[in-house]
């Protein structure tokens, strides 16, 4: 054949394009969404470390005051949130990449099930600390 | 850079192809889009590589990252107990205050230090730097000690804070 020909190499196997593998067309999308969240994580996590400063061998009263502060809690909701969802994101990749046959789309839903209602509990906790202060008050 | 696939020539006596019977082969045969077929490069078995630092901070950045979710959990769960009650947050108190779990939350705190470190040092290598094979080894030690540095000061600190407060709190109920 002739190799000075320009043509660009298809690195896909004939069987692989007539199963329909391949790129799901999503790879790009998840790849940002990775790297976006863990960019918001480089501030949320550093108030977070500051936080537990104040928080370290605190009693209840003195977490339950800290958490009704609206400041807090909204801080403390979007610290949640970008920690789940990029653990989500994260451990479909290894999930993705580990984790081959009938096994893989169950883990792939325990990933998403059990990450969304983890961030979920959170944040029903943060809202029920400041519900909880402020009626205390 | 030369291809080091070959292209593949495998034709019954024919000069018919041949049918390929074994899937794993097929998955290996590719075209190219002039027609011509070639095996895929496959890459070499974990196993045959020498050992470098590299490798195992990549994987430990994935294993630091499924570490610091089971500590976030942990963490979520604390926050459950602060929003129940007094009750159920002296339980979880008594989860982080003893030395079992403080050794959890110190792994923790060095997950997510690690993870983070790692996190940097993936997003400049996305932002297009430090990816050259002498800066990558130049970086792996200092990412090492960054994080030994960085959770030794804040878990020891932690720990100071925390003694300290739960010391004067004990002190001023035994003063009323």
């Amino acid at each position: 054949m002739n190799t000075s020909t320009p043509h660009i190499e298809v690195m896909r196997s004939q069987l692989g394009r007539a199963r329909g593998l391949g790129a799901g067309q999503s790879g790009t999308a998840h790849w940002w969404a990775e790297r976006a969240s863990a960019a918001s994580l480089l501030p949320l996590s550093t108030w977070f470390v500051v936080q537990m400063f104040r928080l370290g061998g605190a009693d209840h009263a003195e977490v339950a005051r800290w958490g009704a502060k609206p400041c807090n809690a909204t801080m403390l909701a979007a610290v949640i949130i970008t920690t789940f969802y990029h653990a989500q994101v994260g451990l479909q990749v290894i999930v993705d990449d580990y984790v081959h046959g009938k096994a893989h789309l169950p883990a792939r839903l325990a990933v998403k099930i059990v990450t969304s209602l983890l961030g979920l509990l959170g944040v029903f906790a943060v809202i029920k600390l400041v519900a909880g202060g402020s009626s205390s008050k | 850079m030369q291809a080091r696939w070959a292209p593949i020539q495998r034709r019954d006596r024919d000069g018919v192809q041949a049918p390929m019977q074994d899937i794993r082969k097929a998955l290996y045969v590719g075209s190219r889009s002039d027609g011509t077929l070639i095996e895929r490069p496959m890459s070499p078995h974990l196993q045959v590589y020498r050992y470098r630092l590299s490798m195992v901070l990549s994987i430990s950045n994935r294993i630091t990252g499924v570490i610091a979710t089971g500590g976030a959990a942990l963490g979520v769960f604390w926050l459950g107990a602060a929003a129940k009650g007094p009750k159920a947050f002296e339980t979880a108190r008594k989860v982080t205050g003893n030395p079992l779990g403080q050794l959890v939350l110190l792994g923790w705190l060095g997950s997510v230090v690690y993870h983070t470190v790692g996190g940097i040092r993936h997003l400049i290598w996305d932002a297009g730097h430090r990816y050259d094979k002498e800066e990558l080894n130049k970086d792996g030690p200092v990412a090492v000690k960054v994080t030994a540095g960085v959770s030794a000061v804040l878990g020891i600190a932690l720990l100071c804070v925390a003694g300290r407060r739960r010391h004067a709190r004990a002190k001023a109920a035994k003063v009323s």
